[in-house]
């Protein structure tokens, strides 16, 4: 989809705000909702309930807004409860109740009922983690040193082809020819359609013209469905 | 007062700190609770993982990985064939990447790693990433004007070196190799660790002595 998340080019942004290299004042979590947040995050992903893909998409679903706002832990934070209310194992109105609960210093929480939910999951329901299939052999369509163009797309779901290389030529400098997941299908769960994911190279100018900079060149992975050849164009 | 972030009548919602506690900390304590109720998770678990990646992965890994490469000639070439399998032979890998790719920076060449759709980056090799490098400024702006961005953080690059920006959307993951100083000539491989740092590894500094 085309949204806030696809940022590459975009301008209004500002400085970047860096802090020093591994001072000490650069913690890995900067408060304890964050590490929580992301630590949970990381034990769900072994359920078998959703996959990355999904998760990535259900972050891309906020509104614009709450994206800036939110930052990277509140995206994550607002992914995981709302694919867990969609996949009806913890509702909204659970979190709410709680919440309330908790802000009244109430001695005992209502307690979720554990039959009124799909939990726990039934082995044929786990999703596959995992981004590549060791197992499987593709054969790549296009090659090393080929110049391919970047299809011009604008799914209204996930992708992962961003949109400043939408339409443009470029070079492939690797072929990674391993079975890769496609994310875009993936995350809508219209399979897995393993393919090759290429390396391609850009120069700076193909992708900004004349606001590009001087000897610079982009190197971007996209997936083999994401690029045609330039002798298929009408 | 409502924290009630994803009201279902209204879209754009309101929502309040209380007191000292951000509303997140509010809603995240909520959610632990019950799926630890459902049993959906255990929070030891949770606390397990907060260990691993504040003690046990970071910056510090890739800097074993960068010294062992600067000292060890064969060990970098099977480093820039296979990233992922290199840093298996030093014991380290993990979730969340396939395949690990090394890119090296030379007299004439410098390399810088970012992710515009959601702020990829090699966890099992330098732990999580840091606030800059998912801010919505770095996303945006290192892929079109990387001379700027580096020279705002303080890294000068002359016209002459060319510069390769690696926009890691997919599933393989960059690791730059940075350069070695020369001043450095005569450090062991654990004093070059010390001085290796995690912005040298993204791109976005030299390591200097």
């Amino acid at each position: 989809m085309n949204g806030i998340h696809d940022m590459g080019g975009l301008h209004g942004f500002g400085r970047v705000h860096h802090l020093p290299d591994q001072a000490s004042e650069d913690p890995v979590f900067h408060s304890e909702w964050e590490s929580r947040v992301f630590c949970i995050t990381q034990v769900i992903d072994t359920k078998g309930i959703w996959n990355l893909d999904e998760h990535r998409h259900e972050i891309e679903l906020m509104n614009s807004a709450d994206y800036i706002n939110d930052g990277y832990y509140g995206r994550w934070l607002f992914a995981m409860e709302s694919l867990l209310n969609k996949k009806n194992i913890l509702n909204q109105e659970e979190v709410s109740q709680r919440i309330i609960e908790m802000l009244a210093d109430l001695r005992n929480y209502s307690q979720p009922d554990l039959n009124d939910r799909d939990w726990p999951l039934a082995a044929e329901q786990k999703v596959n983690w995992g981004a590549c299939r060791h197992e499987v052999n593709i054969v790549p369509i296009y090659s090393e040193g080929q110049s391919i163009r970047v299809r011009n797309i604008h799914p209204p779901g996930h992708t992962r082809v961003t949109a400043y290389t939408r339409d443009k030529i470029g070079i492939i400098e690797r072929v990674n020819a391993q079975a890769w997941v496609l994310p875009d299908t993936r995350a809508h769960y219209k399979g897995e359609n393993l393919q090759a994911v290429y390396t391609i190279k850009f120069s700076a100018k193909t992708l900004w013209g004349p606001q590009a900079e001087t000897n610079q060149f982009l190197f971007i992975d996209l997936s083999e469905d994401h690029i045609e050849s330039l002798t298929n164009l009408d | 007062m409502s924290i009630d972030k994803h009201n279902h009548d209204e879209k754009h919602h309101h929502h309040s700190d209380i007191g000292d506690k951000p509303w997140q900390a509010i809603r995240i304590e909520a959610v632990e609770s019950l799926l630890h109720e459902i049993g959906v998770i255990n929070s030891s678990d949770v606390d397990a993982i907060v260990h691993h990646y504040e003690e046990k992965v970071g910056p510090k890994t890739g800097a074993r990985v960068v010294a062992k490469a600067w000292t060890d000639p064969d060990f970098k070439a099977r480093l820039l064939a296979d990233g992922l399998e290199a840093c298996a032979e030093l014991g380290i890998g993990g979730p969340e990447t396939e395949r690990l790719r090394v890119v090296e920076n030379t007299d004439t060449l410098h390399n810088v790693v970012v992710c515009t759709l959601c702020s990829c980056y090699p966890w099992p090799i330098l732990g999580l990433p840091p606030a800059w490098y998912k801010s919505s400024a770095y996303r945006s702006r290192l892929v079109r004007e990387p001379r700027k961005v580096l020279e705002e953080m303080g890294l000068q690059l002359t016209q002459e070196t060319e510069v390769r920006v690696w926009d890691s959307v997919s599933e393989i993951r960059y690791l730059v190799l940075p350069q070695r100083p020369s001043a450095s000539a005569g450090m062991s491989e654990s004093e070059l660790m010390d001085i290796i740092t995690r912005d040298a590894m993204i791109g976005v500094a030299r390591v200097s002595v």
